[in-house]
């Protein structure tokens, strides 16, 4: 029972990751910095309880995540290719910018500076860990399936060999007539709508929207690609293992083994220690963050 | 044929294109007839690769008018070049590194089954053209892991799958060995032999006697002259390139051409001021790069080091610099040893270095023409902690005046000044100073023919005054006309030493291809 | 278009003096253009949030600048946040001057005041202020510069990417700080250490009466320090020298005799050590006690300060004060609008100058010659 209770949790933390991580490494792979998944998936969570609390249907909410993300990746992508901005800086904006937006919006619609009301959600009424109440949530499988998905798009499709050669030598592409910017435009809104998409469980999960509710899960996120090397199975498989510890965290908080706040480290501490080519060197795609002249 | 079929292959009518300050074509020209190997000549600078960028579709004309077979196609894109058939191969590859050969060479024309890519089909695809071509290459294999030779050989498959009636093909000599630029003109005239329109950029005209039938010369930016080649001398075309003051041009080509046998034929007896033993280096990807090397330069000699690039000359000159470990062996100065000394006190102990790259290396762009002046030299313009200015701004007065750098602004940018100017600054600081040794790597580098001249002039200056001198180029002509010795490299070693009355092309050519070998000690 | 003899003004280069005040002054507009578009398009934006909460924009903004500039107890506060907003964009910009891009600032400007603090509960109360202060610089550039320190390291050891590294480094220093607070040191029932007895930094209303209440003090003037001395290091020193041509081009700087690397770790530590003397502006100027997340969002702001300030401590000064008015400015209008309306404006003013400034630049040069 408490191996099913560790698994189920682990599950719960680990989609809105596996959302995000997807979307990152698609955007990285093109050459676009994924600095801004954290405020994707803030748009996301808080378009989706606004579709949500409108149509009634978390259906319609999923829709409007989807669009939000796009919508918010775009104008970094607008940024960041056409005005040839840096996309450090811009990402770290767009993250400020979310933070602001939802805030903003859900005073002017909601009337509150800390959460909506209650809005349709997928899964049980209450959030149990139960298995069977995880599985009747959509958004399990179709995290699942945009890990397959991305990574079958990425390695078997003209689009992802296109994303891959965009984002290592940009200009090779340039010369056998692919639109470099038009790639990007589109990687970066697939990850806006994957990102979105990781924001949506989180605030169709808890029946709700709360002021930066994704709690720096973005970054998280960020970090998986990079620990996961820029592969999405890898990421995905990263991904797994921060929401493991987390989950086991919570499992053992009664026990007070470890401070919460040492688990919180360790995806962090975790990405560093690959960075640093301890085991073996994360090398970043050849034009990460550069746009061509 | 009829008249109406006889269009050009390509006809290019006053074009212009700029970049920001800088004019790259203005009013060129280019007529080209279907299944002639054109060459397209001009010094570095001078607009050809501009305008052939501007041809397949990379950049759009700022103005006029560009025909593909009778067709207009001005500002075309380079989706729309492909389509049409031509297909240009860069001198920086156009290959992305990660990929495989059968996946550079399907990219933007993806093959698919069900939506996937069909990567057997394309291997075997590559496979079939490159037994039709003679063009050998392996489709499996991962393009980080191929020879330069063989990276240039994808290049052109690459176009030629795309089905390229108009091959463009940008300097691909520089990297190649003479065995494999004779295997590349094998394979121009069979694809000549096709019925293909081929153009080819280049400055170097032996290759344009041998290989084209016409000839187009660019200087500034401007069609100069259309040629043919058999009606014309290799004068003929070093004058169209130059254009200005003629007497001086044709100086530089006997030079260039080995006619000055001034070089001195007698070694002076005096202990080396430079000397290196067994010197082991590796490149970025940790292979051996620098395979044993040892030679000695003595004051008053200039040692050149020839070869074809990418033999392991950059990595020996990083090395000697300081700029890359060493693995094995020695580097002494004056009896000094400075194997494991930092750059700086290498610059300390006598050494100067004017290096391959100033872009990259020689100069800070965006520091001015003073601070670059003292680049290296920093700890020695200060008053404590504290730059002093005003021995910065004198010595930039002096050496802009001595070098003849301009305009005469030391606190200019060194971004805003030309090529030419910029390599003098170079040269300057690295000459102004005092050294006992000095490496120079392609000093004239895309440098215009006058400052050729006047580089020249100062490394025998530097010489006859008793430095030594280590010249590591690129152009053979350059290597004959200034050395003493001339050392060539190949694979990391000096596979031979020799005393400039030995040495001519025809005997280093072999040396240069692996063909010969007698391993120096 | 008419009257083209009028619109030709006669070409200045024509003079050519030996140093050339035309490229000084297109210098100047290339910093400053991209500022004032930027300040521009915040504005639009800003009224439109304005009128999509139903409120007359001009009324707003009056608000906003009566709560800031308008009175004594406002400008105090604005100078409170400039104070700690300049040494956080003095980090960054010191980092982007060599070239690194430290996104760490918000942990170091936190390590920097929780070191400062543990000393000054360590220290015996009522010693003045002229003692402690220099042991709390020492203490906070210690606190900041370790932090800033570990990924310059691992860059120049490792060459892991800094902005990486700095994130993620954000995360384990806050929460490592988060945790010896709330475990070991926090007053019961609050996320705070007990109060700092020994030699706190006056407030500016112990001087001016009229600044009563306000939070500003006298480390606002460290920060006007910082300023002049960051400049004098970047543009006068050997040192700044290196710094700024290993930022510009690491290849060079390397051929010119500079160790790259081992700049990349001291500009990294010198970036930490600023941030963190930033932290004695809340823990010893303001609230005498270290408190956990006191930081948050300053180390952030501070790139957007850095970057809007085009990395000139000069600019750095001045962009500090106008993100400082908005802030403050926030909470002045937060009865009509929502305070979050200046969230949203500082995210376009970073975003608009980072789209502008390759703009602006392709613009001026192509005006060249």
């Amino acid at each position: 029972m408490i191996i099913f209770g560790f698994l189920a949790q682990t599950l719960r933390i680990v989609i809105p990751y596996i959302f995000a991580a997807s979307g990152g490494v698609i955007s990285e792979r093109s050459g676009l910095i994924a600095i801004g998944l954290e405020g994707y998936m803030l748009t996301g969570a808080f378009c989706a309880a606004l579709a949500s609390y409108y149509s009634g249907s978390p259906w319609i909410g999923l829709i409007g995540a989807a669009a939000g993300g796009i919508a918010i990746a775009l104008l970094y992508a607008v940024t960041a290719i056409r005005f040839r901005a840096d996309q450090v800086v811009v990402g770290i904006a767009i993250n400020l910018l979310a933070v602001g937006m939802t805030r903003f919006f859900l005073r002017l619609t909601f009337h509150s500076s800390a959460n909506s009301p209650r809005v349709p959600g997928f899964g049980a009424e209450q959030s149990g860990t139960g298995v069977a109440s995880l599985a009747s949530n959509p958004l399990i499988w179709m995290g699942i399936a945009a890990v397959a998905l991305v990574a079958w798009m990425l390695y078997r499709t003209p689009f992802g060999l296109r994303i891959r050669a965009v984002g290592e030598h940009p200009v090779a592409a340039t010369s056998v007539g692919i639109r470099v910017g038009r790639i990007r435009y589109l990687a970066a809104a697939l990850s806006g709508m994957l990102a979105g998409l990781g924001g949506a469980y989180l605030a169709l999960d808890q029946h709700q929207f709360s002021a930066e509710m994704t709690a720096g899960r973005g970054f998280i996120a960020l970090a998986a690609v990079i620990f996961g090397r820029w592969d999405p199975v890898r990421a995905a498989l990263a991904c797994l293992l921060f929401a493991a510890a987390d989950a086991l965290q919570i499992q053992l908080q009664g026990a007070q083994a470890i401070p919460s706040q040492f688990v919180e480290m360790i995806p962090y501490a975790l990405t560093i220690i690959a960075l640093a080519g301890v085991v073996g060197r994360a090398t970043p795609p050849a034009a990460l963050g550069k746009v061509a002249e | 044929m009829s008249m109406a079929e006889s269009s050009p292959a390509i006809r290019l009518t006053d074009i212009y294109k700029s970049f920001g300050p800088v004019q790259a074509n203005r009013g060129a020209s280019l007529e080209v007839a279907a299944g002639e190997i054109h060459a397209l000549v001009g010094e570095n600078g001078a607009g050809k690769s501009t305008l052939m960028r501007v041809l397949s579709g990379m950049y759009a004309p700022d103005s006029g008018r560009m025909e593909v077979f009778g067709r207009d196609v001005t500002g075309w894109r380079t989706a729309e070049a492909i389509d049409a058939g031509v297909g240009m191969v860069h001198q920086h590859f156009m290959l992305v590194p990660t990929l495989t050969v059968a996946e550079n060479v399907m990219l933007g024309r993806e093959l698919t089954k069900n939506g996937q890519l069909d990567r057997e089909r394309a291997e075997r695809e590559v496979a079939e053209l490159s037994r039709a071509t003679g063009l050998a290459v392996r489709a499996d294999r991962t393009v980080a892991d191929l020879s330069v030779g063989e990276a240039q050989r994808v290049e052109i498959l690459k176009t030629l799958y795309r089905g390229a009636r108009i091959l463009i093909l940008d300097e691909p000599t520089a990297v190649l060995s003479p065995p494999e630029i004779d295997e590349l003109w094998q394979v121009l005239r069979q694809v000549r032999a096709r019925g293909e329109t081929i153009v080819l950029i280049t400055h170097k005209l032996d290759e344009v006697m041998e290989i084209s039938d016409t000839i187009t010369v660019m200087r500034n930016g401007r069609t100069v002259a259309r040629l043919r080649t058999a009606e014309t001398r290799p004068a003929e075309i070093a004058k169209a390139m130059v254009g200005r003051d003629v007497q001086l041009a044709m100086h530089y080509i006997d030079e260039v051409r080995g006619a000055d046998t001034a070089a001195r034929t007698h070694l002076p007896p005096s202990a080396p001021l430079l000397e290196v033993r067994d010197l082991l280096v590796e490149d970025a990807r940790r292979l051996t790069a620098v395979n044993g090397v040892s030679f000695s330069v003595a004051p008053g000699e200039i040692l050149g080091i020839a070869g074809v690039e990418g033999n392991g000359q950059t990595e020996l000159l990083e090395a000697l610099a300081g700029l890359r470990d060493v693995r094995g062996g020695r580097i002494a100065i004056a009896s000094r040893d400075i194997t494991r000394l930092t750059v700086k006190a290498r610059g300390d102990a006598g050494l100067s270095h004017i290096p391959e790259d100033r872009h990259a290396r020689g100069l800070i762009l965006d520091y001015s023409v003073a601070e670059n002046l003292i680049l290296g030299q920093q700890h020695r313009f200060t008053r404590g902690v504290r730059i002093d200015q005003e021995r910065i701004h004198e010595n930039a007065r002096r050496q802009i005046a001595a070098y003849d750098i301009r305009p005469v602004d030391p606190q200019l940018p060194a971004r805003a000044l030309s090529g030419g100017n910029q390599q003098k600054i170079v040269i300057a600081r690295e000459m102004g100073r005092a050294f006992q040794v000095l490496l120079a790597a392609q000093p004239t580098r895309g440098v215009d023919v006058g400052a050729i001249e006047f580089i020249h002039a100062r490394l025998r200056d530097a010489r006859d005054a008793g430095k030594a001198i280590l010249l590591v180029s690129a152009d053979l002509a350059e290597i004959l006309a200034l050395s003493d010795r001339i050392a060539v490299m190949y694979g990391g070693r000096l596979v031979t030493v020799l005393p400039r009355a030995e040495a001519s092309e025809e005997v280093l050519g072999p040396y240069m291809t692996g063909a010969a070998t007698e391993h120096a000690a | 278009m008419t009257t083209p003899a009028t619109e030709n003004p006669p070409a200045p280069a024509a003079i050519a003096p030996p140093v050339n005040p035309a490229s000084r002054l297109a210098a100047l507009e290339e910093a400053i253009l991209p500022v004032v578009v930027a300040l521009l398009v915040a504005a639009i934006v800003g009224d439109v949030l304005i009128l999509s909460f139903g409120q007359n924009p001009g009324t707003v903004y009056r608000l906003l600048f009566e709560g800031t500039w308008g009175n004594a107890y406002g400008f105090g506060q604005v100078l409170y946040k400039t104070t700690t907003l300049t040494f956080t964009g003095l980090a960054v910009a010191v980092g982007l001057r060599a070239g690194l891009f430290n996104i760490g600032a918000e942990s170091q400007l936190a390590a920097g005041g929780f070191a400062a603090a543990l000393v000054g509960l360590i220290l015996p109360p009522g010693l003045p202020a002229l003692v402690t202060l220099p042991v709390y610089l020492v203490a906070a550039a210690i606190g900041g510069g370790l932090v800033g320190g570990v990924p310059g390291v691992l860059k120049a050891r490792f060459g892991a990417h800094e902005v990486i590294t700095t994130i993620m480094l954000n995360f384990i220093v806050l929460a490592l700080l988060n945790y010896l607070t709330a475990a070991h040191l926090k007053v019961e029932a609050s996320l705070h250490t007990e109060e700092i007895h020994a030699g706190g930094l006056p407030r500016l209303s112990s001087y001016i009466a009229a600044f009563h209440g306000s939070a500003a003090n006298v480390v606002l003037f460290i920060a006007l320090l910082a300023v002049v001395l960051t400049w004098w290091f970047l543009f006068r020193t050997r040192r700044g020298f290196e710094l700024r041509a290993t930022g510009l081009q690491p290849a060079a700087a390397e051929y010119g005799g500079v160790d790259v690397r081992s700049v990349w770790w001291r500009a990294m530590v010198l970036s930490g050590a600023l941030a963190g003397i930033g932290g004695l502006n809340f823990v010893l100027g303001y609230k005498h006690y270290y408190e956990d997340a006191f930081a948050t969002g300053a180390g952030f702001l501070g790139i957007a300060v850095a970057i809007v300030g085009r990395n000139n401590p000069i600019g750095v000064l001045l962009a500090a004060f106008v993100f400082a008015t908005i802030s403050q400015g926030g909470l002045a209008v937060n009865a009509v609008v929502p305070k979050q309306m200046v969230d949203v404006l500082q995210a376009v003013v970073i975003i608009a100058v980072a789209a502008s400034v390759p703009e602006v630049r392709r613009m001026l040069r192509k005006g060249d010659r």
